[in-house]
């Protein structure tokens, strides 16, 4: 598998992502769609969500220009992976084998005990032909894998809990379903970095790209952290070209959509599209989440900005720079300095902007001015992008972690948001290699005559000792899957543990008792 | 704040007489309330002794009552007038002082509240009370008529919640304490220690901290971030680890929040008891009048208003007739012929507006595939058809609820809706543009008038985008307007500030095609 996301040649079907709140496309007959619109309605969707399906067509090759720039796709690697063209059956080996349904299980129902959490929890799935099943819902992670199994969706979301079980929504009447809780949720895609990323565009990244997404992670979770309080954050890889992160502190579960939208807003900084002229205007003094995520900012600007990506080297990229500066004598000496040196890289540029100011080369130039209008291009170029719609509505469904990102193949595993830098991208197993580490480590077994455990039903399972005593192994512990498992474990045990004390706390500690409690 | 306590008691005697005077008004079941405060959280129905599910069968005795339809629909009438002018202010950018002086002679008019210290007898005396009653009656009497539709309720929370800031900042500070101290807000004082050690991060965040902290007469306050949602949204308050840190002078802020967070839920609540409502032939149409008395900027457009009777409006004419579209509708209409495509906002936002010029949900389709080129018809039918017909209502909701989809959005809704991101293009030219794109964005329609666009630069700034938005109207029309207003066929009222993108269209369109007075067409 080459090391490469690229999929511009080929019609993205899926929307990397977002996933909207609705059906994306009209796929059933009339009728039967309706149907699931009417529930939309009931459930208090509005019409802005059932357009949301931007995400998805946004990488549309709505122009001849973008198909002929690309190599038809006859001419595509054979290896690399085509939208929704993965094999079902790896897939249903890929659930069968691998996915940690327990975890997911335990992480949703904070605890081991099946409770309404879990219960009243919704799902999302897309069928193999597109088709899109909402509100479905499991009482336990046994019937939550079976049904999974049973269905082999090609992926599926995350919802709210609901005040019901969403697959009773038929019989509650109109309105009465209503969303109690769920994680917050951000989302950072670097399709909106296009404009200061010129290594890749649309849905291709590289490593160089990347930086973009891990400084992102580590200022929001630092703000997560440090401001509001939050501990239980898990940063996840969306498959192609970003990051999710779900907060799932109690407290953040049960925020109501205006304090979604608040944080959303506190984190938000770089404003308005294409046409809006200067993108960051901060009020001076600087508030102190500012001044700290410059402080982490700053060295990722000098390295990604100032030189992997040159964001300032071509003429029209320099106007842009200038543009944002205050002083137009300035702005005038830089520009002729530049225009003689047409291939000045952006670090000098950036240099010749103190270097001419010192000189006195403005007689009317406002030091301060200057001083905060580099600040604010630092912000411009470097300051997370956050899709703020997604963080502001509880009812938003947003792909489960592990699951297989249909366009790349690859399962979409937990970063450590404490070391994001860490994390590469395009070293993340596609389903299919997972599947063949399996099968090389069964062969490596059996050529030592060792009985390959071919009884295993699902990866998080742990099975009895075989007959010499040792443990079997799961088969994502033959994978090099088996570092995100763990890490999703550990990232599960410590939001249990917190909800246990905060349940202790509030004296309504669950009692284990009965047949439920022996399940795990 | 010593006299209060003396006169929240009423004397027994004098009580008799007051529930004798109001018996007409409340059936002995329900206990009387008193008003100790001017202002009013509004948490308990005027019948103290239901809970808030019940409160609505007061309601209908009330307006059951013969005698006392009248009465009330003057109160809560008065009541909509003042919060429909609070809204229209808000519309038109106002500024806080343009907003007092407008509201202030309606409030006193309409809806008067004096202070405990406006009379000798404070909070006992029977004018205060009456006043208060009034107050308390009427709000309640609106929730029922505003929580109706999902629209309503944002609105009548928006402008109840503005009047109750206008008000509570218009209080007397001792009673505004005696009012605070009532709520039982949890604030935590932060020592001086801790103070100092946050230093410079507590004076930066915080809007005019260092002021505040030379003046070191305020005590600073923590209290859980979720309670100051407003200052977090607007990145002015400090925080850390969870915790707000809040000066004194920010309690209004809270109190907002929490008064904005109550009436939304009270509004969810009674919007589940309406269809019991719906059963009541004599109720629904005093409940819908009131509701349609709010009329304000965003409801003076009629779903049919922006359609021109004859005109020929197809998928082909669209492109000519963009000639008449307000500006955000022009850029629109522009990208998506420049890109053969539109994001989902901008689609939205175009469809609502086309279909509301009368485009056919056929021709509307017709369009729209057309216009998005690159795509296969397969690619449209799965990606956009669905939308543009449920825009139009074609499909989504049940039958009877479906209606005609949903109404074109109004400027309002424009300017406050989430701007556009990267790629993005819905929204208002005015609002969502830098100057300079905006300018060069009406020059490319041929607004080349210095003067006009000087103008639009000075309101754009004042954050006044729809005076801006009639400006270029009216220097594109004006020979047309003069014409009209000269041989008398358009009156002044058919030529109000325009306020929704399918007024401008309609307008535009009569003016250069038939110089006939719009009410003709209907
Ligand atoms: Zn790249």
């Amino acid at each position: 598998m080459p090391h490469s996301v690229s999929s511009n040649d080929l019609p993205e079907q899926d929307g990397d992502d977002i996933l909207p709140d609705a059906p994306p496309a009209e796929i059933a007959s009339d009728s039967g769609k309706e149907e699931s619109d009417v529930e939309n309605r009931k459930m208090g969707i509005k019409l802005e969500d059932m357009f949301s399906d931007d995400e998805e067509d946004q990488d549309f090759p709505h122009s001849n220009v973008n198909i002929e720039s690309s190599p038809p796709p006859d001419a595509v690697p054979t290896s690399v992976p085509t939208p929704s063209k993965i094999d079902t059956d790896a897939m249903l080996a890929f659930y069968q084998r691998l996915f940690p349904f327990r975890s997911i299980f335990q992480w949703l129902n904070h605890g081991i005990i099946p409770s309404s959490d879990f219960r009243n929890r919704e799902f999302a799935l897309t069928l193999q032909n597109d088709a899109y099943l909402r509100y479905q819902s499991y009482a336990t992670a046994d019937q939550f894998s079976k049904e999974i199994l049973k269905i082999n969706p090609s992926r599926f979301e995350i919802g709210p809990e609901y005040n019901a079980n969403p697959r009773d929504r038929k019989t509650l009447r109109g309105g009465q379903l209503k969303p109690v809780s769920k994680e917050l949720v951000f989302d950072i895609d670097l399709t909106d970095y296009d404009d200061v990323r010129t290594c890749c565009a649309k849905a291709n990244i590289c490593e160089k790209c990347w930086a973009f997404v891990t400084m992102a992670i580590e200022v929001v979770d630092t703000a997560l952290r440090d401001d509001f309080g939050f501990e239980h954050i898990m940063w996840v890889y969306s498959g192609r070209r970003g990051a999710h992160a779900w907060v799932c502190d109690q407290r953040a579960r049960q925020l109501p959509d205006d304090r979604r939208r608040a944080i959303a807003s506190y984190l938000e900084i770089v404003r308005g599209g294409d046409k809006s002229g200067k993108r960051v205007n901060l009020k001076r003094p600087l508030h102190p989440h500012i001044s700290r995520s410059l402080d982490i900012l700053k060295p990722y600007f000098a390295r990604t900005t100032l030189v992997d990506q040159d964001a300032f080297l071509s003429s029209e990229q320099a106007e842009r720079l200038l543009a944002l500066l205050p002083d137009k004598t300035l702005n005038d000496a830089l520009r002729k300095k530049w225009e003689s040196a047409p291939d000045r890289p952006s670090a000098s540029k950036w240099t010749d902007i103190d270097a001419l100011a010192k000189a006195g080369i403005s007689s009317t130039l406002n030091p301060t001015a200057l001083k905060d209008a580099k600040l604010d291009i630092v912000l411009e170029y470097t300051y997370p992008r956050l899709d703020s719609e997604v963080s502001k509505k509880m009812i938003h469904l947003l792909k489960s972690p592990f699951v297989v990102h249909p366009g790349t193949g690859r399962v979409c595993v937990p970063i450590d948001g404490r070391h994001p830098e860490e994390f590469n991208p395009l070293t993340v197993p596609t389903v299919t290699e997972l599947l063949s580490e399996i099968d090389a480590w069964d062969a490596n077994q059996h050529s030592q005559n060792v009985p390959a455990d071919a009884m295993d039903g699902e990866g998080s399972i742990a099975n009895d000792s075989d007959a010499r005593g040792a443990r079997k192994l799961q088969d994502f512990e033959k994978t090099s899957l088996k570092p995100y498992i763990d890490r999703f474990r550990s990232f599960i045990a410590g939001l249990i543990k917190a909800e246990k004390s905060n349940k202790r706390e509030r004296g309504e500690e669950e009692t284990a008792s009965g047949p439920d409690a022996m399940e795990f | 704040m010593i006299r209060q306590p003396i006169h929240r008691r009423i004397d027994p005697k004098r009580r008799a007489n007051l529930d004798h005077k109001k018996q007409q008004f409340a059936t002995p079941t329900y206990k009387q309330q008193e008003y100790p405060n001017r202002l009013n959280f509004y948490d308990v129905p005027p019948t103290a002794e239901i809970t808030l599910e019940q409160f609505e069968q007061w309601a209908i005795d009330r307006l059951k009552g013969m005698m006392l339809i009248a009465k009330t629909i003057l109160v809560t009438n008065s009541r909509i007038i003042v919060l429909a002018e609070i809204e229209t202010c808000s519309y038109r950018n106002k500024t806080p002082e343009e907003t007092e002086a407008h509201i202030n002679p309606l409030l006193q008019k309409n809806l008067p509240l004096f202070a405990n210290t406006s009379s000798a007898a404070g909070a006992s005396d029977q004018k205060l009370k009456d006043e208060r009653q009034k107050d308390h009656y009427s709000h309640f009497i609106l929730r029922l008529a505003f929580s109706a539709t999902e629209d309503l309720q944002r609105r009548f929370v928006r402008a109840e919640t503005m009047l109750f800031k206008f008000r509570f900042q218009k209080d007397d500070s001792r009673e505004r304490r005696a009012f605070i101290e009532s709520l039982n807000l949890d604030w935590q004082a932060v020592g001086e220690d801790e103070r100092l050690e946050l230093g410079d991060s507590l004076l930066n965040a915080t809007p005019g901290g260092r002021r505040l902290d030379r003046l070191d007469e305020e005590p600073w306050y923590k209290v859980d971030w979720e309670r100051v949602p407003e200052l977090v949204e607007r990145r002015a308050v400090y925080l850390k680890k969870g915790k707000a840190y809040v000066p004194a002078r920010e309690q209004l802020s809270v109190i907002l929040a929490e008064f904005t967070a109550r009436l939304e839920r009270a509004l969810k609540l009674t919007s589940r008891a309406l269809p019991r409502l719906d059963e009541d032939d004599r109720l629904t149409p005093i409940l819908n009048h009131l509701s349609k008395n709010f009329g304000s900027a965003e409801s003076v457009y009629s779903e049919d208003e922006g359609v021109i009777e004859g005109a020929p409006i197809t998928a082909a004419s669209i492109d000519h007739l963009s000639q008449h579209f307000p500006l955000c509708m022009r850029s629109l209409h522009t990208t998506l012929r420049k890109n053969g495509h539109l994001k989902h906002f901008g689609r939205l936002q175009y469809t609502l507006f086309l279909k509301g010029i009368g485009l056919s949900l056929e021709d509307c389709l017709i369009f729209w595939r057309q216009a998005f080129r690159g795509y296969t018809d397969d690619e449209f039918n799965s990606k956009l058809r669905y939308n543009v017909r449920h825009a139009y209502g074609d499909v989504g909701g049940d039958a009877n609820r479906r209606g005609r989809g949903y109404p074109p959005y109004s400027c309002q809704r424009i300017l406050n809706d989430t701007g556009p991101g990267t790629g993005q293009t819905h929204g208002c030219p005015y609002r969502h543009f830098s100057v300079d794109n905006l300018i060069s964005l009406l020059q490319s329609t041929g607004v080349h008038d210095k003067d006009v666009l000087r103008g639009v630069r000075e309101d754009v700034e004042k954050t006044r985008y729809h005076i801006a938005c009639n400006r270029v109207f009216e220097w594109a029309n004006k020979a047309d307007i003069k014409r009209v207003k000269e041989d008398g066929t358009w009156s002044q009222s058919d030529l109000d500030t325009i306020v929704h993108p399918n007024t401008y269209f309609k307008r535009s369109y009569l003016l250069k095609n038939l110089g006939n007075p719009p009410k003709d067409e209907k």
